[in-house]
């Protein structure tokens, strides 16, 4: 960070998010969303794929002249695939702002207490066989389960620290219980070296088997979570003057903190346990936004969400097309282009200062 | 996990340097047995008792008891009584490089299934006291808990072994077991049919099956060729798509699998991604649909293979040739993923499975 805001509640009203810029940053999503629809690995042209989207209106009927296998790649397969990476990149990049903000740490991410830890041991535990699970759902729910688990014990473990840093105890908490978790994980795969390929590629992120069905998983949890973080923007905001400061104005800290880590924590683990660990997306994605859209939580976690999906959309896009018709792994892919995407966005508004 | 590990002796951790290594070597074998001996008489490992009770399994069990001091003959069916003895010492070369082997091994460790195999195919089966968990082939395989992936060089050393065989010089295997005077043997994947019988060949003249070995690798490759003129004349290779996981990893036409189906007059659809992908790409739901293959194999390496019903479950994939005529081939994960003398068997799937597809 480089110059430090102004503390945005001391102003009397708080900071305005104008509708126009919530429209362009739907409009960002909506374009990418459409872009990741166009393209893949069976070229289908970008008419016919515009002719069987719109066959699925209801009430509209179009002959999209698509056959066989093919009559399904557009709806069944590509749609669902785009769809949930809009709703994961948006629940991570909201999740990491609001962790951001109720950490009061530029270093807030998503996995920050320990979801990822938890998701992927409780993978583990099922790809292992260490617990008796079968059907295409285990590891999703076992994911689920773990990562809310960890959050939960790092909750119960870490919430009594000191008055003076009321988040360090829960970051530490978060630190100790990820590194047990990973421990056992590491211990687990030593012993089963054929599951270690199994669990590292659920690990790296997977939208190549979504379906409509992993959206319906996730979807309500993504509408909770970011509706709520979204909701808390404006008292976020008033945390950024201090504890003291923001219990004067009417706003219950310690509330607002289990409020907000609850609801981006439900839905960082909905969002792991459908695609698996995505890194990036939830620590860049806010900080892009901040650098765009100045230090207002209220403005960073509406477009953090527009921003996140768009995001998510394209560099899914660049997994499935790169190499096709093999796939990259989500993860990879989201740091080698976001890393330099943030620099640059870094720079220049660093340079027009 | 392995007693032992837990305190280091010097027996592993400690690195002389290079100079001192010869002087060194007789003092520490020395050790080495003290610290066998040492852990015999704790008690300590279920592993360590097993390991004095295996090498008399299979000098006494197998083959007629009529060798009872039996130090070179090799007594084996396939070997002709030209071959063993006047060979040693002898030098083969492996992915470590020239191997210097000094008598015909007689307690021999394998932590790789596929040379496991290709050691028993040699009819060096009597002289292996142990192998890594995964050598479930042949029946009878003297089974430990050892692993060549993350190989503990101490449970290796206190079987007290004069030959060890890997895949890969994983953690420094080969150097740690070398500073106890134990002779390493690497032999990584296999790329190509060739480079499994050139195997086959070397694992022979390591373990003084020389002409076994080679008449062995021979067989397999007339075997292979009868198969492969079973395979229908096609004007191109048949399209398929092998799934070892479900997240759509599979292989290409340039892995080893891929040679042996290639034999089949097969080609992996993932062929056209490119060599940057690799030899075991993942594909997306959407390619293997645009490719729209007309065979899927199925080896999963956890045995969890999806039934014919789940794969039309998923999306669009009713529509597949392969599904709606019932080309779904189920391949033993364990003949698919090793490069030993079971790839006839692999490649006997492999045409039989298509065998009506023209």
């Amino acid at each position: 960070m480089t110059a430090p805001a102004p503390p945005i509640a001391a102003r009397r009203h708080p900071v305005r998010l104008p509708l126009a810029w919530i429209l362009g940053a739907g409009a960002f999503t909506l374009a990418a969303g459409t872009v990741a629809v166009l393209f893949g690995p069976a070229s289908i042209p970008a008419g016919q794929v515009l002719r069987a989207l719109l066959d699925q209106l209801p009430g509209v009927n179009v002959d999209h002249g698509l056959h066989g296998p093919l009559a399904a790649v557009v709806t069944e397969v590509r749609l669902p695939r785009v769809v949930l990476a809009g709703i994961v990149g948006a629940v991570l990049a909201t999740a990491g702002g609001a962790y951001q903000a109720t950490f009061g740490n530029p270093l807030g991410d998503p996995y920050l207490l320990g979801v990822a830890a938890g998701a992927g041991l409780g993978v583990t535990l099922v790809l292992t066989g260490y617990i008796a699970a079968s059907g295409g759902l285990a590891a999703t729910a076992a994911a689920f389960v773990g990562a809310g688990a960890a959050v939960v014990v790092v909750y119960a473990l870490g919430r009594d620290g000191d008055e003076a840093r009321p988040t360090a105890s829960l970051i530490l908490a978060g630190i100790a219980v990820a590194a047990l978790c990973s421990a056992v994980q590491a211990f687990l795969l030593q012993r089963d070296d054929q599951a270690v390929r199994e669990v590292y590629s659920w690990l790296l992120g997977r939208f190549n088997v979504a379906g409509w069905r992993q959206v319906r998983l996730v979807a309500p949890f993504a509408a909770v979570s970011i509706g709520v973080t979204v909701a808390a923007g404006r008292r976020l905001d008033v945390l950024t003057l201090g504890d003291d400061e923001a219990s004067a104005l009417g706003v219950d800290p310690r509330r607002t903190r289990r409020l907000v880590i609850g609801a981006a924590t439900l839905g960082t683990a909905a969002a792991v346990a459908v695609s698996g660990l995505i890194g990036f997306v939830g620590i860049i994605v806010p900080h892009a936004v901040r650098l765009l859209a100045g230090p207002s939580y209220r403005r960073i976690l509406v477009l953090s969400a527009f921003g996140g999906a768009g995001f998510l959309c394209l560099a899914d896009l660049a997994a499935r097309s790169v190499l096709a018709p093999a796939e990259i792994p989500i993860g990879v892919v989201t740091a080698f282009v976001g890393a330099p995407m943030f620099l640059v966005i870094m720079r220049t508004r660093s340079a027009r200062r | 996990m392995n007693p032992e590990t837990t305190p280091p002796t010097p027996l592993v951790s400690r690195r002389r340097p290079p100079r001192a290594r010869s002087q060194a070597r007789h003092g520490r074998r020395r050790f080495a047995v003290a610290a066998l001996a040492i852990t015999l008489l704790a008690g300590c490992a279920s592993n360590a008792t097993a390991s004095t009770t295996t090498p008399a399994a299979p000098t006494s069990s197998p083959s007629s008891s009529t060798s009872t001091s039996t130090p070179a003959a090799p007594t084996t069916t396939a070997a002709p009584t030209t071959s063993a003895p006047a060979a040693f010492p002898v030098t083969v070369t492996g992915a470590n490089g020239r191997v210097t082997i000094a008598a015909r091994p007689q307690r021999i460790v394998s932590l790789s299934a596929s040379l496991t195999e290709m050691l028993y195919a040699a009819g060096a089966g009597e002289q292996v006291v142990a192998v890594d968990k995964y050598s479930n082939y042949p029946a009878g395989t003297p089974l430990t808990d050892l692993s060549g992936f993350k190989p503990n060089v101490e449970s290796i050393a206190a079987l007290t072994p004069d030959l060890v065989v890997v895949s890969g010089d994983r953690d420094g295997v080969v150097a740690a077991l070398d500073a106890v005077g134990i002779t390493t043997l690497v032999l990584p994947s296999a790329k190509s049919v060739d480079d499994a019988l050139d195997q086959l060949a070397t694992i022979g003249a390591a373990t003084g099956h020389a002409d076994a070995a080679t008449a062995a690798a021979a067989s397999i490759r007339t075997r292979l060729a009868t198969i492969a003129d079973r395979a229908p004349e096609r004007r191109a290779p048949l399209p398929y798509y092998l799934e070892l996981a479900d997240d759509g990893r599979t292989v290409t036409s340039a892995t080893f699998i891929g040679n042996v189906l290639a034999l089949a007059g097969l080609a992996s659809i993932a062929d056209t991604a490119g060599a940057a992908a690799g030899g075991y790409p993942q594909l997306s739901s959407e390619a293997v649909l645009a490719a729209d293959p007309a065979v899927i194999f199925l080896a999963y390496s956890n045995g969890k293979n999806p039934s014919a019903a789940d794969l039309a479950a998923r999306p669009g994939w009713n529509e597949l040739q392969a599904v709606r005529n019932g080309n779904v081939v189920v391949l033993d994960p364990d003949v698919a993923s090793r490069w030993g003398p079971r790839l006839v068997d692999l490649l006997t799937a492999a045409v039989d499975g298509t065998a009506t597809i023209t």
